[in-house]
């Protein structure tokens, strides 16, 4: 009873979303499931977080760090990802909502770094055809930082916002800095000189069940909170039948197990990343 | 005409649909069902007292039930009286019990999506096995249908309001773990509503793709 069914090191010390800071303070008290273990989450005084397992073993460590509760079960969880643009005053933070999803986290963040789906999947708002070509763009894993960055991403958007009055090319920058975190800038139609940031943060409650917390950093002064979660609301909910569907849920790491293309290679960078990291929950791992 | 809205909605894609496919323009108020739950505040539970989306204002009247809102809207936007076929008891019996076959499916597979996807705490295992239930009575019936050479839930050559009531949480199961594969009269059903005329998808729900000359689209 008062084991974790993950015992995956890896992703024990992770930190792990469980809620926004706003949600927790309007509903006061949730329950959830991290790794397959259910969890109390309190709002406290001063929006302090407590988190428990409900039943008997350890209670998880706590963060409150950009606008959400984070837990992890780990013995020295690293410390959280670089996200300098939440701390900028200018711009507006929008958690969009969570939603659960049956696949792996793997899987969904494999989805978000996917341009090629855009014009099929997300017509006439993040693509249409014609304009389905992925251009030529570059990937590297950062050392320092530890973290895949794919950058130069370029393609053609008919609505890349909900501030956006004509299509346009968009340049995108992904950034991936935690096996199931994954930031997306993009050229924002405010300000031209700076980028919005999407972000999906991915709390695995089982291997192949995940809720996706989706959220945005951006420069936009004329839409509403609620418009603007509609809009990536729309976004995401056309997302949702794909990833289900995905076969098989977990991502599998072994090269040779899906044919990847040329517009993959993100996706190719990351799985290597996470095979690097010795990465087993919600992944098939590559045979010894 | 104003539809108050909610994209991810089976039930308002219901009506976005019937909408489309009559080709009657309207607005739309989009309400914030999730996460801020505005179908139940107290401005909107002054529209609806059962705090429930859809809701449309039209002429001054405000009219709540996805059922009875394609029912209103068929009989006074379709002069062919073809969607509800209201002067053949025969067949307008037949969709006011289709209509009530859709409330349970709402009841059932909308209640697994809304677990799966938004949390709801109620019990996902009774909400599936109630759908499969009703996917496995509404399969018999097409199939018993198709070999009569009907294409639709009831009797007759054209669709009716009880399609438009049944298709959106059919065609939603799977994010609440229902899977249709069991049920091939269904799935050719679904490909024949997404060939209606005027067909539109919703967030979860994909077009069928277009025929190269358009002939397959069904007359409506």
């Amino acid at each position: 009873m008062t084991h974790t069914k993950c015992t995956d090191p890896v992703v024990l010390e992770q930190w792990h979303p469980l809620i926004s800071d706003r949600e927790l303070a309007d509903l006061g008290e949730f329950r959830t499931t991290l790794l397959e273990r259910p969890l109390t989450i309190k709002h406290g005084a001063r929006g302090i977080a407590t988190v428990t397992a409900d039943g008997p073993g350890a209670s998880p460590k706590v963060l409150q760090q950009y606008g959400y509760v984070w837990a992890s079960f780990g013995q020295d969880p690293n410390s959280l990802f670089p996200f300098p643009e939440f701390e900028e005053p200018d711009r507006r933070f929008v958690p969009t909502g969570v939603f659960g999803v049956n696949v792996s986290a793997g899987r969904a963040v494999e989805n978000f770094l996917d341009m090629g789906h855009f014009p099929y999947v997300h017509t006439g708002i993040l693509g249409e055809e014609p304009h389905t070509e992925v251009k030529e763009y570059d990937v590297e894993v950062s050392e320092t930082r530890d973290e895949v960055v794919a950058t130069r991403c370029r393609f053609y958007q008919p609505k890349a916002a909900l501030a956006s009055d004509e299509g346009a090319d968009v340049e995108y920058t992904y950034r991936v800095p935690h096996p199931n975190c994954a930031l997306l800038y993009k050229s924002s139609p405010a300000d031209p000189s700076r980028r919005d940031v999407i972000y999906l943060f991915l709390q695995p409650m089982g291997e192949e069940w995940v809720r996706a917390h989706t959220g945005m950093c951006i420069l936009d002064e004329d839409n509403t909170d609620e418009s603007i979660r509609y809009f990536q609301q729309v976004i995401f909910g056309q997302d949702k039948p794909i990833l289900e569907n995905q076969h098989p849920k977990r991502l599998p790491l072994d090269p040779r197990a899906e044919t990847p293309i040329r517009a993959d290679k993100t996706a190719i960078a990351y799985r290597r990343w996470l095979s690097q990291k010795g990465l087993t929950y919600g992944v098939i791992s590559v045979a010894a | 005409m104003k539809l108050y809205d909610y994209e991810l909605s089976g039930n308002c894609y219901k009506i976005r649909l019937m909408l489309s496919i009559l080709r009657v323009g309207y607005e739309t108020q989009t309400i914030d069902f999730y996460p801020g739950a505005e179908h139940k505040s107290d401005w909107f539970l002054e529209i609806n007292p059962l705090g429930q989306l859809p809701v449309i204002e039209d002429e001054g009247r405000v009219l709540r039930d996805a059922q009875a809102i394609l029912t209103y809207l068929a009989v006074k936007h379709d002069n062919s009286s073809q969607w509800y076929p209201a002067s053949e008891p025969a067949r307008l019996g037949e969709v006011a019990q289709w209509l009530a076959f859709a409330d349970g499916i709402t009841g059932t597979a909308s209640a697994a999506r809304l677990h799966d996807g938004l949390f709801y705490d109620l019990d996902v295992e009774a909400a599936r096995k109630g759908a499969h239930r009703l996917f496995r009575i509404l399969d018999e019936h097409l199939w018993f249908a198709e070999q009569q050479g009907q294409d639709w839930i009831c009797s007759g050559d054209h669709p009716t309001i009880a399609d438009i009531a049944c298709f959106p949480y059919v065609a939603l199961s799977e994010e609440g773990g229902i899977s249709r594969q069991d049920y091939p009269a269904i799935r050719r059903w679904m490909d024949r509503v997404k060939r209606i005329r005027g067909f539109v998808g919703m967030s979860g729900v994909f077009p069928a793709s277009p025929a190269a000359d358009g002939s397959a689209q069904t007359a409506a």
